[in-house]
């Protein structure tokens, strides 16, 4: 145990080592805010695909060499989560297939992007493609890429993110508990919507380098769904999957630096476990009525 | 007594298919229209174009008077996505108070009042900090009854509110309502397929089929050819 320990300290004496930790922690807080409100507007899939559709604009971003990744995949992104959103109330293609045609066809032409890139002999790109797209989706096998910039992108969206939140909270929660009688009554629900699916884009773009893209939605739905077995207010159910989600986050870090597992997967591990545990408390606490 | 809602020539409708048409019909302040006709005459559609909701496809619906868009109540029918969701009555009766807040992020002290009393009102105040989804159909109607005062004291709309309950709910709810109408002084809109209740309670009845096949008091509708076939046929659905 106190080799363990020791080990961690030897490690967090590294500042990209903090770096990983404090993104991590902030990628986490963020995601798990929303989870509640996309599962139960049935959003589920939406943050899905629009993690697809991030996936392929970094294809395309790395292909046209852009300094900064971010700035063709989060406008692409967030223009995909407002049209997916508009496909819902449009009859012409239903959500969900609109979803699954989107996302998968980012999908392949993001992974054809890169083929194509790698073979015209792009110097960016000359290295080993399939590690490349499978570091794109799963997440870096390690943390240990995060630029001082890096970090201060993530707070500062995370910060923007956890204040629309807070600000939007009592109308967030109207539209998502009943959308019709919002609107009946006055509240723009058109407007929080897409304020809804920005963040959301928002957060995927941010948690995209970290966790992956295939891996993110695990990090939104899981907590919000862990929290609902058990908790009974929307408030608490959002404090508690923001708990849950933090603790998961930390235990995944640590653990992968320690075993040396890939963290996407590692956290979303913890997520699972989490979720097990409690499924089955709230199982007992039924059977226990 | 004036005039809170004024239909006139409304034709109703999916992307260019009429349900129906040539609606024209005033509700007055303290009235308690029902609204009556078969399944797939336009019911629901009726009340979500007075609510804004839904454009209709011609004529004009104005909201007169006192009443403004934000000062309708509105009980909908209930989605499936309620039914397991994780939120506090509490919680759902505030949020009624939402059209009030404007820009404002938090409920203020009167609005909390507001919701409070409300509950204590239709006396789920016991309730307040129990889950919405381990409550009775019953108890959840209250509870969406008590957000729809919450959004407005004038005017509420109720589509089917009964839907789903057993015989004393039911009876419950229609007095809950009546008790709204009559003692309250709010104007009362309901949807109804329970010809019983709405010839017991009303004090208009709307007829909708393909068109507007009546609209008086409901006096008069117990006399007219239309009231007296349709009631021979629904009434017998169900006796009290």
């Amino acid at each position: 145990m106190s080799e363990m320990i020791d080990k961690l300290q030897m490690y967090f004496q590294y500042p990209y080592v903090r770096y990983a930790m404090i993104v991590g922690l902030l990628i986490a807080l963020c995601s798990s805010l929303l989870g509640v409100t996309l599962v139960m507007k049935r959003f589920s899939f939406i943050g899905d695909g629009l993690s697809h559709v991030a996936f392929g604009a970094m294809a395309v971003a790395t292909i046209t060499g852009v300094t900064n990744n971010m700035l063709i995949i989060m406008p692409v992104t967030i223009i995909s989560a407002v049209l997916l959103l508009r496909t819902g109330s449009n009859t012409k293609i239903k959500g969900d297939a609109a979803v699954a045609m989107i996302s998968v066809g980012a999908l392949a032409v993001g992974y054809m992007m890169m083929n194509i890139a790698a073979q015209s002999g792009n110097k960016r790109m000359t290295s080993n493609v399939s590690a490349d797209v499978c570091s794109t989706l799963f997440g870096s096998t390690s943390i240990l890429t995060l630029s001082l910039t890096d970090v201060w992108v993530c707070v500062a969206m995370s910060v923007i993110v956890v204040a629309i939140f807070l600000i939007f909270y009592n109308k967030i929660f109207a539209v998502t508990f009943d959308e019709n009688f919002a609107k009946a009554t006055g509240v723009r629900s058109d407007m929080y919507n897409l304020l809804i699916a920005i963040v959301i884009a928002v957060i995927i773009v941010i948690a995209m380098n970290f966790v992956g893209s295939l891996l993110i939605s695990a990090l939104i739905i899981f907590p919000a769904l862990s929290a609902m077995r058990i908790f009974k207010s929307f408030r608490s159910v959002i404090i508690c999957s923001v708990v849950i989600s933090l603790i998961c986050a930390a235990t995944g870090i640590i653990v992968s630096i320690l075993v040396g597992t890939p963290v996407g997967s590692t956290i979303v591990s913890a997520d699972i476990c989490v979720f097990f545990i409690f499924t089955i408390t709230s199982m007992v606490l039924k059977r226990g009525k | 007594m004036g005039a809170l809602l004024k239909c006139e020539n409304v034709s109703l409708g999916y992307e260019g298919d009429v349900v129906t048409k040539n609606l024209n019909f005033t509700v007055n302040s303290g009235d308690y229209l029902c609204i009556v006709g078969e399944n797939g005459s336009g019911k629901s559609t009726l009340i979500k174009a007075l609510l804004g909701l839904k454009p209709q496809l011609s004529g004009s619906i104005t909201l007169c008077g006192e009443v403004g868009k934000n000062e309708i109540g509105y009980l909908p029918q209930q989605t499936v996505v309620q039914r397991d969701f994780p939120a506090s009555v509490r919680e759902i009766v505030q949020s009624g108070c939402m059209s009030r807040c404007g820009f404002r992020p938090f409920y203020n002290k009167e609005e909390k009042k507001l919701a409070h009393d409300m509950m204590h009102r239709l006396e789920i105040e016991p309730l307040a900090k129990r889950c919405y989804r381990e409550l009775s159909g019953g108890q959840q109607q209250r509870v969406l009854l008590a957000r729809a005062l919450c959004a407005a004291r004038k005017m509420i709309l109720l589509d089917e509110p009964v839907t789903g309950l057993d015989p004393k709910a039911t009876n419950e709810m229609y007095e809950l309502i009546d008790s709204l109408n009559k003692k309250d002084g709010i104007t009362v809109i309901m949807v109804s397929h329970d010809m019983n209740a709405a010839v017991k309670y009303a004090s208009h009845i709307l007829h909708v089929g393909r068109k507007q096949l009546f609209f008086g008091t409901k006096e008069d509708y117990l006399t007219s050819k239309t009231g007296q076939a349709f009631l021979a046929v629904m009434g017998g659905d169900d006796d009290e």
